[in-house]
């Protein structure tokens, strides 16, 4: 028999290799906390986005070729001329953008529910060193096109190096390879962005999970369900991460990849803002673009760098934001993880952190006008604070009642029929015949219906801002 | 807390990275779907443009191929004399003389159309005006000391600045047209207008083919989510 | 955590409904995937048709040109080399170019449309090398036998000067004769016969 030669042959390399186990500790029998929201989604999504850079980056390599005279010839060859090359640009250009954005939720929800507390530091420092190589490999990733963003782009970051005292010039000289941005240069950003940091990104990969299985996975609630477990000793609050995580991890990426493939055949350019306008014009060494910004996702960063009128300082501004975050752990000194449980400031902390966070990003997009320096001062002084304060704060706050199980919230699906009525009462019934009879928008909205349900999510918000 | 949510909407804040300086951009009718406007543009480009800007990694083939017409009509009516179907549309003027002659290399327009989007390059075609002194004998209110000459005057007919004072500094209000052009302003506007279409085009050629790909990759897409969907509920059922 | 009631074929319809969406899913986007590594429109405009000027080859005169990136040999044979083809037949292994690749219009004793002119890719059969042009007759490193051909100095395989091969050599067929015509007397066009290259 057939199949039965198979599974000898599947048996023979069981016996070999520990596939069983691998899949058994991280699948089968990985008890994850069955209350797992919304939020918990993107940890699988950067998972995927990182294998589609992996697939889509091996076939740019293919076609591009890194040479100051050949590279941004050979991407606009890739979007002409190869055989579907503008669909897989598209999606490794596309796949930058939604790494960051999927990356930041995912590290929200670790400040939204505490994932980064006791006992999961380590888990929280080994995604803060995917984020950095995650930066790294995006800055050097936006050279290779060699376009006037890429060029000035790398122009700016690389010379932040010199502000350091003493070592800074030798330091950036060294990093450049040349006294400007140049051949050098992009053929060392080509050797660090498609192996080295790739390299390094998978086997902070394989550390995070590793560090996060060994002690279990956070939750919305912030409690251990490894305090209550049934004579099997398997939590009661705990389900098999395969088939129950996974066929719902599946769902999650198909409402991603509807997002992703909207981008990538309706918007590829974003507005500017995934793809740059001024990007498509080849690097010129004479000529600075009129207004040069990175791209979205750093310019949070770039925003707190200009807005501290010190060169030193600023670029020390600009590291310490991202080593506060490394920090995090030691700085909330609150012995409660979820924020379901916490007290207000931290609510209220956390709601002003997230405001500069995404004024900081705005206003880095923007030309820095005096005004717009003043709000990115106030920003980052909020930013900064947001940290800094936090061993204060945190200590002062007063904390609810923590469950010893994980609750039941509604799901997306019960909330369906509150946002149905929501929504029918800031509207009223008035259907517009148009004149060959059909009718468009049977509802039109309704001024009071707004005011009202604005009113109470004002006082739901001041609510659970306690 | 879903109020912390938008943290999303910050990307769909307009980037206004191109302000044409002062001049209001007029807005150019793209259609890509028009092939005969994309065709009476790529045969105005050939004429007009591709004496110094070149456009990359274009070819006739594929001129023909996407708009559909055929290859020895791209070779008739659109390439220049000489040029084969498999040939990139390359301008005759080498890289060194053309920097020697304008300063600079003209720029691949495709790119351009590409960076600057389709109202600047309709309104910049029809802003220059002639002016003695330039080295071209033009210059041009969207791009001023713009280091090409208005290739397209016979067309338009000459424009000549009217000037108005504003706070003792004398700006352009206004282009004044003497009316001497072969096409009238209407046939004009025509003519710039398929010019930009058939630029926007080069600027992607793959845009056709994306957009109405996309519609049947969404669909698949919602499919397979319908049937994760209930696969998630089914197996839920056992979590209580 | 129950595991009672559970309706076991649905799940099992659903997860194979969904395993073969998702199979399908991946194929469709394996296919712009493997596409990609398929000659792009530049490496086909590299194998567009050439065109030939043979107005001035001298008789036995062997031109090389690019086809593809392949070596094309277009040669102007002699009437004595003509005589020579068609006494080789019971040394060679394919005489007829029954097993051999060409286009019809060369399927005939001298591989060619007009005898005299012989137009072949220059890559052995065996392994892709390019032959050596050895019109000369019985040169002492070939041997008696050469009655002039090619030789392919890789792996040592024997072709006359109709690219036939000989036998007890390792390549299997006859050179390739790439399709072609003629334009005029005096010009030929190698490549695809359908695609017109002038205006």
């Amino acid at each position: 028999m057939k199949s039965n030669r198979l599974a000898n042959c599947g048996n023979w390399v069981l016996d070999r290799l520990p596939l069983a186990n691998l899949w058994n500790d991280h699948m089968a029998h990985y008890y994850a906390p069955k209350n797992f929201n919304f939020w918990y989604f993107f940890g699988s999504l950067a998972l995927l986005v990182l294998v589609n850079q992996f697939l889509t980056g091996i076939l740019l390599t293919m076609n591009y070729k890194p040479d100051a005279k050949l590279a941004f010839d050979s991407v606009e060859y890739i979007m002409r001329e190869v055989n579907w090359g503008w669909l897989v640009r598209y999606m490794h250009s596309t796949g930058a953008s939604a790494f960051f954005v999927v990356v930041y939720l995912h590290m929200f929800r670790g400040l939204l529910y505490g994932s980064f507390k006791h006992p999961r530091e380590l888990i929280w420092i080994f995604g803060m060193l995917i984020f950095v190589a995650l930066m790294a490999e995006a800055f050097m990733g936006y050279l290779l096109p060699w376009g006037q963003m890429s060029y000035w782009g790398a122009q700016v970051i690389i010379s932040l190096f010199s502000a350091i005292p003493v070592i800074g010039d030798d330091l950036s000289l060294w990093i450049r390879g040349d006294y400007v941005v140049s051949d050098a240069t992009l053929n060392r950003f080509f050797a660090f962005h498609v192996i080295a940091i790739p390299l390094a990104l998978v086997m902070l990969v394989v550390l995070h999970i590793m560090a996060l299985h060994e002690v279990g996975s956070n939750n919305p609630d912030g409690v251990n369900i490894k305090k209550v477990k049934d004579e099997h000793g398997i939590p009661l609050d705990g389900i098999p991460f395969h088939p129950y995580y996974t066929v719902k991890d599946i769902v999650g990426v198909a409402v991603f990849l509807f997002f992703f493939a909207t981008v990538i055949f309706y918007l590829p350019e974003m507005g500017g803002y995934f793809l740059e306008h001024a990007n498509f014009i080849p690097a010129d060494p004479l000529k600075t673009p009129e207004h040069i910004a990175p791209l979205w996702y750093f310019t949070p960063f770039y925003a707190i760098l200009r807005a501290i009128p010190d060169k030193f300082a600023g670029v020390i501004g600009m590291g310490g934001a991202i080593v506060v975050l490394f920090l995090l752990p030691w700085l909330d000194r609150s012995p409660i993880r979820s924020i379901r449980y916490r007290g207000g400031l931290y609510k209220k902390a956390l709601l002003l952190f997230v405001i500069s966070f995404i004024g900081l990003g705005y206003l880095g997009t923007q030309p820095a006008t005096p005004t717009a320096t003043t709000f990115a001062r106030v920003f980052t002084a909020i930013y900064f604070g947001f940290f800094l304060l936090m061993p204060l704060y945190t200590r002062w706050e007063k904390s609810k009642p923590l469950p010893t199980r994980v609750t039941d919230q509604p799901t997306l699906e019960d909330r369906i029929p509150v946002w149905i009525a929501t929504f029918k009462e800031m509207t009223v019934s008035q259907p517009i015949k148009t004149k060959n009879g059909t009718v468009i928008l049977p509802r039109r909205p309704d001024l009071t219906g707004i005011i009202n349900v604005t009113i109470r999510l004002a006082k739901k918000l001041k609510a659970s801002m306690d | 807390m879903k109020n912390l949510l938008p943290t999303l909407l910050f990307l769909l804040l307009p980037l206004n990275v191109y302000a044409a300086g002062d001049v209001e951009l007029q807005s150019a009718d793209i259609d890509l779907t028009d092939r005969q406007s994309l065709e009476r543009g790529a045969e105005h480009y050939v004429t007009y443009c591709l004496g110094c800007h070149a456009i990359k990694y274009i070819r006739y083939l594929r001129i023909s191929r996407d708009f559909d017409i055929p290859e020895t009509e791209v070779l008739n009516k659109i390439a220049p004399i000489g040029a084969g179907i498999y040939d990139k549309m390359e301008s005759a003027m080498n890289a060194h003389d053309a920097k020697k002659w304008f300063g600079t290399e003209p720029p691949d327009l495709s790119l351009v159309a590409r960076s600057r989007g389709a109202d600047w390059i309709y309104t910049y075609l029809k802003s220059f005006y002639t002016e003695a002194k330039a080295p071209m004998g033009a210059n041009n209110t969207v791009f001023p000391d713009v280091g090409m000459p208005n290739m397209l005057w016979q067309l338009q007919g000459e424009q000549t600045p009217v000037f108005k004072m504003v706070d003792k500094k004398q700006i352009i209000d206004h282009l004044s047209n003497d009316g001497q052009g072969k096409l009238s302003e209407k046939e004009f506007d025509q003519f710039v207008n398929d010019l930009v279409n058939f630029l926007v085009y080069t600027s992607e050629p793959a845009q056709l083919e994306r957009e109405s790909m996309g519609k049947y990759v969404l669909f698949f897409i919602l499919m397979f989510l319908a049937i994760a969907y209930l696969l998630k509920k089914e197996y839920w059922k056992d979590v209580h | 955590m129950s595991n009672e009631g559970v309706d076991k074929s649905k799940r099992q319809f659903l997860t194979s409904a969904l395993t073969v969406v998702g199979t399908v899913g991946a194929g469709y986007l394996a296919v712009p995937f493997l596409a990609q590594m398929q000659p792009s429109t530049k490496a086909m405009a590299a194998g567009a048709p050439v065109t030939v000027d043979i107005s001035k080859m001298e008789p036995g005169q062997l031109l090389r040109v690019e086809w593809r990136g392949k070596p094309v040999w277009v040669l102007n044979r002699t009437p004595t080399v003509l005589e020579t083809l068609a006494k080789l037949d019971s040394q060679l292994s394919d005489p007829y170019s029954n097993e051999s690749l060409q286009p019809t219009s060369s399927k005939n004793p001298a591989r060619s449309i007009k005898p005299e002119i012989f137009v072949a890719i220059g890559l052995c059969t065996h392994l892709g090398c390019s032959p050596t042009f050895r019109p000369e007759i019985a040169p002492h490193d070939l041997g008696e036998k050469w009655q002039g051909g090619f030789f392919c100095p890789c792996h040592g395989s024997w072709f006359d000067l109709a690219g036939r091969v000989y036998q007890g050599v390792p390549a299997p067929t006859n050179l390739e004769i790439p399709p072609y015509r003629y334009v005029t007397e005096t010009q030929i066009i190698i490549g695809d016969e359908t695609v017109e290259t002038q205006a």
